[in-house]
């Protein structure tokens, strides 16, 4: 009965796949402890109109399962999966979260805001349950070393702003930057971090720290005032039409200063833009694994399965799950200090390339490369 | 002191860029106490034209002066019968009614042309292309002030001295004066009134036109929602210069200019705005008519 239940849940439509899942969840916990099947609870923003970023991953965990259970499961069971909406919100994520570990699920993939996602980790953190996140990117979630038991196949908002620091100090060899940026909460988050990381080696000073008006006339004000500053390089947080006004303001002043930014700036219509002038600006941005063939097979899944291109954080959730699975079978159990080794030990080819966490729950493989425009396109800086 | 100088002509540029926008404004407000909040998207309309006229003549293989002529008389037109027909639509039927509801027609047209140019046009940044011929004298003192400022700080003192011609010297502007002091009164003593109106917005329009090219050329980028930062900036210097002065707006935008300029380099652009609006409600509180403003006393 169990059985059934279980091999019409998977592959099933979302809510069958829900009053199913819980069904036999119910079952299993009637059935007691002995071999318990493995229940994945996938919790995150499902309705509401953040829902385009949560539903990839419960797409995404029901195309690993099938394939799994298709294999004969995990610890010689099939997986079963149940879904729990938080609609994005802190104080709903609590009691998704509570529901979850009441249910008996061990492992969960979410949840997709961080906002909801730190709220939920004190629940699990404190019903040993392992979470793995394929989008929340607020830094403190693995960096605070609050949450033992989180995970995520994401970089967080800081990595951007680590790379363009050690690009700047270790690769260019520069030792005063201006730190510019946009008053918005993306790009001067990124400019708190980059002046944070400057600040803390000893190689290189901030010598500006300053926010611009987005959208004003001109910038030439702050253009003298980097020029002033004697800076040798500019790391800029924000988006591409504040940057292209610095960097041709900056270029018309005959300055020859090195300007890197982020994944706001690394898009097409920056080049477009600013045109010669863009030549040699450096920007960061996600790591290209379009090519990894298992991204190429992936996709290819998702539009037999549902006829439609994958949708947000899909690759980073379908990455999460077959690494939660792994560690599980590596671990030979579902307990939470056994699973949590194997995911820090253990590598997983996914679509977002060969992953392992680290000791915070950061996924390593995964993450920003360093872009320079080189002749009218930006090409990977190796 | 280098510094200071740098300053002071990138203020003298940005101001020139607002006083520019702020002529067209004023001079709508002198005529017939409107605030024309759809003259930031007469701007924008303006380097939207010009941009797809020098496209055009780009590929048609034009040299660079015949662009700058051609794609700049076809900006100034194109945008003057904008003005001319958003007066004929919205504000001409609003002549006869209360002030306020004339003003929410103004924010109307200027949300409809937005969108328009949105959905018309693109939501994405365009590049706009390089117009302003480089002097080769200036080139030495690129890195002071490159030849597109200096031929935008010219450009803002011409239009005010022929504005300040026209309004003085000619008949026309006997006649907007005439229609500035009492409505009623031109139209009795045989002023046409109606077309007095409608050449102040062809030439408001024009301006701003005018602006619109050369300050896309100087950015090197356009898109729908630049002509509204771009006015209230430009609204701004003119109520700050005293609203309905000629003189005034560009004052207004030389003032605004510089006290942003150098809020930016001697303290920080952070605070860019809150210095550019303390001065403004500054100067409204000691002279509520602006710097050069006419203090008149309420029409009954």
């Amino acid at each position: 009965m169990v059985k059934k239940s279980m091999s019409k849940t998977v592959g099933a439509k979302t809510v069958v796949s829900l009053i199913a899942g819980m069904f036999a969840v119910l079952t299993v916990a009637g059935a007691g402890f002995c071999a318990e099947p493995v229940v994945l609870g996938v919790a995150g923003a499902h309705s509401g109109d953040l829902a385009s970023y949560g539903i990839p991953s419960i797409k995404a965990a029901e195309l690993v399962l099938k394939k799994v259970n298709a294999r004969g499961g995990v610890l010689g069971e099939g997986v079963q999966m149940t879904t729990e909406d938080d609609v994005c919100k802190p104080e709903v994520a609590t009691n998704t979260a509570t529901k979850l570990a009441s249910e008996g699920v061990k492992i969960v993939l979410g949840h997709i805001c961080s906002g909801a996602t730190k709220a939920a980790l004190g629940i699990y953190n404190a019903s040993n349950v392992v979470v793995l996140s394929p989008s929340a990117t607020n830094p403190d979630l693995t960096q605070s070393g609050d949450y033992p038991n989180f995970f995520r196949t994401i970089a967080s908002d800081d990595a951007q702003a680590r790379l363009e620091v050690d690009f700047a100090i270790d690769k260019l060899g520069l030792s005063k930057l201006a730190v510019i940026h946009d008053k918005g909460d993306y790009g001067k988050g990124l400019a708190e971090f980059a002046k944070q990381f400057i600040e803390e080696s000893d190689e290189a000073e901030v010598v500006l720290y300053e926010g611009v008006t987005p959208g004003a006339v001109d910038y030439s004000a702050i253009v003298q005032k980097i020029k002033r500053s004697d800076a040798d390089g500019v790391i800029f947080g924000g988006y591409h039409p504040e940057a292209s006004k610095i960097v041709m303001g900056m270029r018309k002043k005959k300055m020859g200063t090195v300007f890197i930014s982020d994944d706001g700036v690394k898009d097409d219509t920056f080049i477009k833009v600013a045109k010669e002038y863009a030549e040699g600006v450096y920007a960061t941005g996600p790591r290209d694994t379009s090519k990894n063939p298992l991204h190429i097979a992936a996709e290819k899944e998702h539009q037999e399965a549902f006829g439609a291109d994958p949708g947000a954080f899909f690759y980073n959730a379908y990455a999460g799950v077959q690494a939660l699975l792994n560690a599980i079978e590596k671990a030979g159990s579902t307990d939470h200090e056994a699973v949590t080794k194997a995911l820090r030990s253990e590598w997983v080819e996914t679509p977002i390339g060969k992953i392992s966490f680290d000791e915070k729950g950061d996924a390593i493989g995964v993450g920003f490369s360093m872009y320079q425009v080189r002749n009218g396109a930006y090409i990977e800086v190796k | 002191m280098e510094y200071f100088i740098e300053l002071f002509l990138g203020g003298l540029t940005r101001g020139s860029i607002y006083a520019l926008i702020a002529l067209g404004y004023t001079m709508v407000y002198g005529i017939i106490e409107l605030i024309n909040f759809a003259h930031g998207e007469i701007y924008m309309i303006g380097a939207f034209t010009a941009l797809i006229v020098a496209s055009v003549l780009t590929l048609l293989g034009f040299n660079e002066l015949s662009i700058l002529v051609i794609a700049s008389l076809c900006a100034v037109i194109w945008a003057a019968s904008y003005g001319f027909t958003i007066e004929k639509l919205a504000y001409k039927p609003l002549r006869k009614a209360p002030r306020l509801s004339a003003l929410i027609s103004a924010i109307g047209m200027s949300i409809f042309l937005q969108n328009y140019v949105l959905l018309a046009q693109t939501s994405d940044f365009l590049p706009f292309p390089a117009l302003m011929p480089e002097f080769g004298f200036l080139e030495p003192y690129a890195h002071i002030m490159s030849s597109a400022e200096v031929i935008i700080v010219l450009t803002t003192a011409l239009v005010m001295a022929a504005l300040t011609f026209l309004i003085k010297f000619t008949r026309l502007g006997k006649a907007m004066r005439a229609t500035a002091q009492d409505r009623d009164m031109a139209l009795l003593s045989g002023v046409n009134v109606n077309r007095v109106i409608s050449f102040t917005f062809i030439i408001g329009s024009a301006t701003a036109a005018i602006g619109g090219v050369l300050i896309a050329s100087h950015i090197g980028m356009i898109n729908f929602y630049i002509g509204f930062i771009a006015g209230i900036k430009a609204f701004t210097a003119a109520v700050l210069g005293g609203i309905g002065s000629v003189p005034g707006a560009v004052l207004g935008g030389m003032v605004l200019g510089w006290t942003e300029s150098f809020a930016t380099g001697y303290v920080s652009s952070d605070y860019e705005d809150v210095f550019a609006f303390t001065l403004l409600v500054l100067i409204l509180i000691f002279r509520p008519e602006g710097i050069l403003g006419r203090s008149t006393t309420q029409k009954v």
